[in-house]
């Protein structure tokens, strides 16, 4: 309905005449009005939209409850210590050790692999996105980079396993059929328009004045780039990097496929390994009875990933709020 | 808008004053930087061309409408499809109206105050949950506590709740632009704050709100994790017949096949890959041609 005509057609409420009112939870200065004072009906329709939007946050509470209560269940069984103080992860074999680490250090190779291919081409792809890319062209290459973050994760985790890890295996010796190098690479490809895109925006939201004074004092464009624009932007950079680490962390379709599904404590990036997503997935694709112990590790090892990706993202929060502060 | 096209002109090259340093160093950090943009275009080019390839032998009709089988060369992408589809659904349903409400409630209602910037902080924190632990969510949620059991509804109802985050942000976004003159000019009629927001806003930032809600279908209809956690079947040789059925989808399947250590298999996944990138590319035309006819009723 084109706004004029609906507008027109509320003409007839307007004979009634109620005053406007001010509302005192708006009152800083150009304070907006806000219609008449509502009816009854529409109190009640203004709780039902509170309630849509405190789904929300009972998501958030349920997420917590479900974690804590099956790792409480867990943990009467087992003892925290047996979770840090081992080295093996074995709850599926008949002689089993609950420790985290294999699985904690093969989430944190094949993100660190990830990183490594993300962290350098995001950022040069941001640099030439913000400062050389003309107009007309960098309309075209954001999206058509951002569509890269489209792809669903299972036919990237395709990709590692029938494309990137063959054609790995014939420059690498020794590369497995299942390793972190090749879903890393694949990881890090997938992250590539985050950091791309955030950091463009962190670049482009440096005040070009900061560049024309660069230029002023006789510096050239390189140096005005490296020295001054992306200094400027680093909490905006840095909160972007962090936030695909995360993302990192916590993708699971891709290692689940293509980083195989045995837990070792190993930095190699040649062989099979299993992150804590690729366990969760591996007990849920078996048929693990609920409440038994087995079931009860996916919610542990959940709550610890939950743990670790609610850190970044509180971090990469401060980091953006710091650079809105700078800006 | 007008200052961010302006600015960008003054960022042109050219367009303003700027050292025209062309020394070899500089020369060369510009192409490694182009090149970090070229990479990934060329890595998507030859994903999409290796998937088409692999899948060129396979797609048909027949896989389409075929059920899954033992046998590599038989097997179909029915059920799955039927699936997805009747899942993209039910999330439509659930997530939407809770999605857009929440957005409305934020924008319109609650600016400013205290709840409504924790709602915004939680709403954040979600927006970067892993999908993984959703699944958990709804295995602990609804499949076992509300007892649903491993149902087509229990997928629906996490996908939802791993939407609406988006759901949520896109239709602020759609929100904000509408311009508050609109909304005085309801007020000065003498107009309730819901009058003017059910005829005059919410139909002005329509275009925007759909454009989201098709955009966080489409990545529902691609997760997998959350739905193996969840109990998505992988061998399912019937079409669901209600809410409480069993349930697979496309991903699911696509899971299934890529596991399998037989060749035939893969060329299997490859062509469940293009069926699934073609429905979320129809869903992504949908979302245009809606946008630009809504846009040129509403100017």
């Amino acid at each position: 309905m084109p706004p004029s005509s609906s507008a027109s057609s509320l003409s007839g409420v307007a004979a009634e005449g109620a005053p406007l009112r001010r509302e005192s939870s708006a009152s800083s200065a150009g304070a907006p009005l806000h219609g008449r004072v509502s009816s009854r009906g529409e109190r009640l329709l203004e709780s039902g939209l509170l309630g849509c939007a405190l789904v929300s946050v009972f998501t958030t509470v349920g997420i917590v409850v479900v974690l804590a209560l099956e790792s409480f269940e867990f943990f009467r069984v087992v003892s925290p210590w047996a979770l840090l103080g081992d080295v093996q992860w074995t709850p599926l074999f008949a002689e089993k050790h609950f420790g985290i680490w294999p699985l904690v250090s093969g989430t944190f190779l094949t993100a660190a692999i990830a990183m490594a291919v993300a962290l350098p081409l995001g950022l040069l792809a941001a640099i030439y996105l913000s400062e050389f890319s003309p107009a007309r062209l960098r309309r075209w290459l954001k999206p058509a980079l951002e569509m890269l973050a489209g792809i669903p994760t299972i036919v990237y985790g395709y990709f590692a396993l029938v494309f990137v890890t063959p054609a790995l295996q014939a420059v690498v010796p020794g590369l497995s059929g299942f390793n972190s190098l090749g879903a890393g690479f694949v990881l890090g490809v997938m992250l590539i328009p985050m950091i791309s895109s955030l950091s463009e925006d962190a670049l482009f939201a440096v005040p070009h004045s900061l560049r024309e004074g660069a230029y002023a004092l006789g510096a050239a464009r390189l140096p005005t780039i490296l020295r001054v624009v992306l200094p400027s932007a680093g909490s905006g950079i840095a909160a972007s990097v962090i936030l695909a680490g995360s993302r990192a962390v916590g993708e699971t379709m891709i290692v689940a496929i293509a980083a195989g599904q045995q837990p070792r404590l190993t930095l190699d990036p040649r062989v099979p390994v299993e992150t804590m997503t690729a366990y969760v997935v591996q007990v849920s694709m078996g048929d693990t009875p609920s409440g038994t112990l087995e079931y009860r590790t996916i919610f542990v090892v959940g709550a610890a990933l939950f743990l670790m990706t609610f850190a970044m993202n509180a971090s990469s929060h401060w980091f953006k709020r710091r650079f809105h502060r700078a800006a | 808008m007008m200052t961010r096209i302006a600015q960008q002109n003054a960022r042109d090259p050219g367009a303003s004053m700027q050292r025209t340093g062309g020394n070899i160093g500089e020369r060369a950090f510009v192409l490694c930087c182009l090149a970090a943009v070229v990479l990934p275009l060329l890595l998507l080019a030859v994903l999409i061309g290796d998937v088409l390839l692999d899948a060129a032998g396979r797609m048909s009709w027949d896989f389409i409408t075929s059920y899954p089988s033992r046998r590599a060369e038989r097997a179909g992408i029915l059920p799955a499809l039927v699936g997805s589809l009747l899942l993209v659904a039910l999330t439509a349903l659930l997530a939407l109206p809770v999605g857009v409400g929440a957005a409305i409630y934020l924008e319109e209602y609650g600016k400013r105050s205290k709840l409504a910037e924790l709602i915004e902080i939680n709403i954040a924190n979600l927006a970067g949950v892993p999908s993984v632990i959703y699944g958990l969510l709804g295995l602990g949620l609804f499949v076992r506590s509300l007892g649903l059991g491993r149902s087509v509804l229990a997928g629906a109802a996490t996908l939802s709740l791993l939407v609406l985050p988006i759901v949520i942000l896109s239709s602020r976004e759609a929100l904000r632009t509408v311009p508050h003159a609109l909304r005085e000019a309801c007020y000065a009629l003498g107009s309730t704050r819901w009058q003017a927001i059910r005829r005059v806003v919410l139909p002005t930032a329509l275009p925007g709100i759909l454009t989201g809600a098709i955009l966080s279908l489409s990545r529902a209809i691609g997760e997998t994790a959350p739905l193996i956690v969840v109990g998505a079947l992988t061998y399912v040789t019937f079409l669901p017949d209600g809410l409480d059925a069993p349930f697979t989808a496309l991903p699911i399947q696509i899971f299934n096949w890529v596991s399998r250590p037989q060749h035939e298999f893969l060329v299997n996944a490859a062509a469940g890959i293009v069926v699934l990138l073609v429905t979320m590319l129809l869903l992504n035309a949908l979302a245009i041609v809606l946008r630009n006819r809504l846009q040129k009723r509403s100017t």
